[in-house]
């Protein structure tokens, strides 16, 4: 069995429900994504046109992230999975260096690294991931991609010729398929970040990884402190008192 | 033109989140640079034992030890420090993973660790008898087992060089940065060392002989030119992939990182080049020391640039 995922792009409407669903299922934390949808747009009016593209982790046959985590916490299921082991990760990010695809990220509560782990936990009690749930248009296909007769292996015979992977010259046999993609939507060196055309301003860079209130000492201190300054609440009440941030990443 | 006004190509995001920005910062750098110095000084180090007699350098038998015994601490202490989990370093030699360099590196890193342990104590206790106060029993044992000093060096300097090259192979492995999967990064790591190792020697060298300090100019002026050269070629030569361009360009443009770039190149290459050679000339301890200051303080600018460059890069 070789789990994988297709998403049409042709059919994605950009509502960002699976971005949500996957937050609430696993609860992700304030400023990380295991999904995410982006937006891009092409072209200048009136001849323009706005296309959306999920991401999230590939579940790459050969994994870069495996390879490169020193303890096993990442790690593939027998299902082709490949999943983390959150209570064994130090925190070296080796795994964000390695991915291509930026899929992971460091959880600022846990402080250790996550991603998308096409909700094994929900795969392994024969239901389907959030985001493939709750998908108004049926744009997430998820199935055995090793099964001739499964819905993603035929919706991928169907659409031969159209079916793309993301930095197929990264050799990482990625599991997860676009149908309906481009050069512009699959590649991030094939668009720009210009300021003043987001939908939000000042969308650049993260100031941290990790808990603000989380530092190198902290790092040393956090098995000896309550688990109250872990929380999310913590994470929020430093956003709203540093209004700063909040204007940065976005605040309207 | 038709591709002007419709501007057919033009693809901008319009709704993201924000990027990590970079993950590995200041200490990652620190941590190359130390490591750098504590293998350095045992590379040189052998090389100067094999040039010269030990009378020519009295203190090397203990100072090199110590100097990467010191280094060597604050490589693994920043390692440690870095982590976000810095208490399940541990899992590293509980459950090993030995496909990655990071697992192999730890372990290469704390045997040598161990072996330098022993040589210091063996330096300390027969160059230094009062060290660290008299009737101190362990460097009593040292003073008795000074053949072992012997016999563990080559190990020592065989270990130094894939201590000195696992980072290269680390960044071979990261292949979300395909600036640092470059053949000459192995080659760069080399480098640094020797101009890391010939720098810290180069200070403690105010007793040595004429010649040794020769040897030690001669080192870093070869390390500061091929370092310089590779530096250039990776620099200004597009090598091979399209995030690679797109990240030496970003640092072409200009910036805080192109700035740093080139005051790490004149400070830590280039004026190190030419005093060094006008060294190995005519002895002048002061300047040498100059050159060794601004090649420490030039490398870590420039580790420091190679590292963060390619972190800025949108992934995905």
């Amino acid at each position: 069995m070789k789990l994988g995922f297709l998403v049409d792009l042709n059919l994605c409407m950009g509502c960002k429900g699976c971005e949500i669903a996957c937050k609430v299922e696993n609860e992700v934390p304030l400023s990380s994504w295991r999904l995410r949808v982006k937006y891009i747009d092409i072209g200048t009016f009136p001849d323009a046109s706005r296309s959306f593209t999920p991401l999230r982790c590939n579940h790459c046959e050969s994994a870069p992230c495996e390879r490169i985590c020193p303890v096993s916490a990442l790690h593939y299921l027998d299902n082709g999975i490949v999943n983390v082991d959150s209570n064994r990760c130090i925190g070296c990010a080796g795994c964000m260096m390695a991915c291509p695809y930026g899929a992971i990220y460091m959880d600022p509560e846990t402080n250790t690294a996550d991603k998308c782990t096409y909700c094994a936990h929900r795969v392994e009690s024969g239901m389907m991931p959030a985001c493939v749930v709750v998908c108004p248009v049926q744009a997430n296909i998820f199935g055995d991609v090793e099964d001739d007769a499964s819905h993603i292996s035929h919706y991928i015979m169907e659409h031969q010729g159209s079916v793309q992977v993301r930095k197929p010259e990264k050799n990482t046999e990625p599991k997860h398929y676009y149908v309906g993609g481009g050069n512009q939507t699959l590649n991030p060196l094939a668009h720009e970040r210009l300021e003043g055309y987001g939908l939000f301003n000042n969308v650049t860079h993260l100031k941290h990884i990790g808990n603000p209130h989380h530092g190198v000492l902290d790092r040393f201190l956090a098995p000896f402190e309550s688990e109250e300054k872990l929380t999310n609440t913590s994470f929020m009440n430093s956003e709203k008192t540093d209004a700063g941030s909040h204007n940065e990443e976005g605040g309207h | 033109m038709v591709e002007n006004t419709i501007h057919a190509t033009q693809a901008i995001v319009t709704l993201d989140v924000p990027l990590p920005g970079i993950i590995w910062g200041w200490m990652i750098t620190l941590n190359m640079w130390a490591k750098s110095i504590a293998t350095g000084v045992i590379l040189v180090g052998a090389f100067l034992l094999y040039r010269h007699k030990k009378e020519e350098m009295p203190n090397l038998r203990w100072m090199m030890p110590l100097l990467a015994f010191v280094f060597l601490n604050i490589f693994l202490l920043f390692t440690l420090t870095d982590l976000h989990q810095p208490y399940r370093m541990i899992n590293i030699f509980l459950h090993p993973h030995w496909t990655s360099a990071i697992t192999v590196g730890a372990w290469m890193a704390s045997l040598f660790l161990l072996l330098i342990t022993i040589m210091l104590i063996i330096g300390v206790g027969q160059d230094l008898p009062n060290v660290p106060f008299k009737g101190c029993k362990l460097t009593a044992w040292g003073r008795n087992n000074g053949a072992l000093y012997d016999t563990l060096f080559p190990f020592v300097v065989f270990l130094a060089i894939p201590v000195t090259l696992y980072t290269a192979i680390i960044m071979a492995e990261s292949s979300a940065r395909e600036l640092w999967q470059a053949p000459a990064e192995v080659m760069q790591m080399m480098w640094a060392a020797f101009m890391a190792g010939t720098s810290a020697l180069i200070l403690v060298s105010g007793k040595w002989s004429k010649e040794a300090r020769r040897d030690l100019a001669l080192v870093l002026a070869i390390a500061t030119f091929f370092s310089f050269m590779m530096y250039m070629g990776e620099y200004f030569f597009s090598f091979k992939s399209a995030e690679a361009e797109a990240t030496l360009a970003f640092v072409h443009s200009g910036g805080p990182y192109n700035i740093e770039f080139w005051l790490g190149m004149v400070l830590g290459f280039i004026i190190p080049f030419f005093i060094a050679v006008g060294n190995m000339k005519s002895d002048n301890k002061t300047l040498l020391r100059v050159a060794a200051v601004l090649a420490l303080v030039g490398l870590y600018m420039a580790k420091d640039v190679w590292l963060k460059i390619p972190q800025l890069l949108n992934l995905s």
